[in-house]
């Protein structure tokens, strides 16, 4: 990991340097070694804090919206992952593809410090990655856990690690996508009875603190004005006065991004109550995909989505629950 | 002495968003041809099937509805074209998703009535609403506070 992340400081400096681009969007240090943030570097001397290490599983192409409207051209380290919703950022026109200069990396999956501090390891000081095997120091010595063990949520179903978008890219060892199908879990549920998925689902939404983390990191739900924030929408912006709002809420932002949500996996990363939100996201990318053809967001930043077309020969939506009558 | 306990029928709210080139007038030619359709039945005008924001039909559940239907032209009939075929892809996901959320499936429908068929309309409304009545009070998606004063 520490070789990739020489040979990205070097190229970011290089850049800076010369001039070709006026920021690098990466990550830079956290307080801890586990908790690196992303960042905008605009001089060589920021890049003193840059780092790439096994936890940065944070998607970086949402704050190019932002910053990529300041003069210049903008630089971005994108894993696999990242590049659809960068895609779908231009499709969207939301970024100007001629603004960004795309830096492809490797990823061989990110790991997650939480189910490291449910195998019972905390104050961790550094990882290392021997391809399977995860050597993690921490302040009470050294731990040991295949990837599987500590991988983050979104990374055990990787759908792709081929970048969709890319001008150069530095990867040095081969990687492999996920084990796991993604759809597994949906369809856990779907075989559940309506009344099971009721309760599963006010079990996990009912944990909702409306903190909008999701929404705020979400690189689909980037609309200018969010209708949350809309007094009037009968759905507040914080705090829920009943507890069917964390129902509509989720509602509402997973429908606004079918079709658009490249299933990054981000909204469940960073739940503070651990929701499975993305097993919401997930449902109407399989729908999708069964009803209309398979579909993936961010695959192209050309192009119609699902929602914003049709077929005359579509079904009728009576159809969806066609088969499933008992 | 017998104690005598009163049982109260129960009666279904259900919105009707009906588009106002065909369904609406499907509706009105029910009424003038003196077919009944059960006055529980709340039609609410849209432009156009499309018109329909699926929040509309979460706010409808969520203000008390026990049911919502949405009727339109037929596809390939509609007045502008082509707005009922998003309305059918965008229903589809949105019915199959509340489901997925636990909601009763049989509390969301989508009809196509054209302006000639009044019969249909109330045909519709009939069956729909016997449908509602017999799943009983939408209890899964709806702000309770709406239903206590009930």
């Amino acid at each position: 990991m520490r070789d990739i992340e020489l040979k990205m400081i070097e190229r970011a400096k290089a850049l800076l340097e010369s001039g070709e681009v006026a920021r690098v969007v990466g990550w830079k240090k956290g307080e801890f070694y586990f908790d690196p943030m992303p960042a905008v570097f605009e001089t060589v001397e920021e890049l003193n804090d840059f780092v790439y290490n096994s936890f940065c599983g944070a998607n970086l192409s949402k704050y190019l919206i932002k910053v990529s409207k300041n003069p210049g051209k903008t630089a971005i380290f994108l894993k696999p992952c990242d590049s659809f919703s960068l895609n779908q950022l231009f499709k969207e026109h939301r970024v100007i593809r001629e603004n960004i200069y795309v830096i492809a990396i490797e990823c061989q999956g990110k790991l997650s410090v939480e189910k490291m501090k449910k195998l019972g390891v905390s104050a961790i000081t550094e990882v290392n990655e021997n391809g399977e095997e995860i050597v993690v120091s921490s302040l009470y010595g050294e731990t040991k856990f295949s990837r599987d063990e500590v991988l983050l949520g979104k990374c055990e179903t990787c759908k792709s690690k081929v970048h969709q978008v890319k001008d150069e890219e530095i990867i040095l060892r081969e990687m492999q996508a996920g084990k796991k199908d993604r759809f597994e879990d949906v369809e856990k549920l779907e075989a559940m009875s309506e009344e099971e998925r009721f309760t599963f689902w006010r079990e996990q939404l009912s944990k909702c603190i409306r903190c909008n983390a999701c929404r705020n990191v979400c690189p689909a739900c980037s609309c200018m004005k969010c209708v949350f924030d809309n007094p009037a929408s009968g759905i507040a912006a914080k705090a829920n006065d009943d507890k069917f709002e964390e129902q509509l809420f989720h509602i509402i932002r997973a429908f606004h991004v079918a079709g658009r949500c490249t299933d990054c996996g981000e909204c469940s990363r960073v739940c503070p109550q651990g929701i499975p939100l993305h097993l919401l996201n997930r449902k109407f990318i399989k729908d999708i995909d069964g009803l209309y053809g398979e579909y993936q967001a961010g695959e192209t930043a050309e192009g119609k989505t699902p929602l914003t077309s049709y077929n005359e020969e579509d079904g009728e939506p009576s159809d969806v629950f066609k088969g499933e009558e008992k | 002495m017998q104690e005598v306990t009163e049982k109260k029928e129960f009666t279904p709210n259900i919105v009707a968003f009906c588009c106002n080139w065909c369904s609406y007038a499907g509706a009105d030619l029910a009424g003038s041809s003196r077919l009944t359709y059960p006055a529980n039945v709340k039609i609410i005008r849209v432009p156009c099937s499309c018109r329909v924001n699926p929040t509309f039909v979460l706010k409808a559940f969520q203000q008390g509805a026990d049911g919502v239907i949405l009727c339109g032209c037929h596809p390939g009939d509609c007045h502008y074209v082509t707005g009922n075929y998003y309305t059918r892809r965008r229903m589809a996901l949105l019915f199959s998703f509340l489901n997925y959320m636990g909601i009763e499936k049989e509390r969301t429908r989508v009809e196509w009535v054209s302006a000639a068929e009044g019969a249909k309309f109330s045909e519709v409304m009939n069956d729909f609403v016997k449908t509602v009545t017999a799943l009983g009070e939408n209890k899964r998606l709806t702000d309770l506070r709406v239903k206590e004063g009930k």
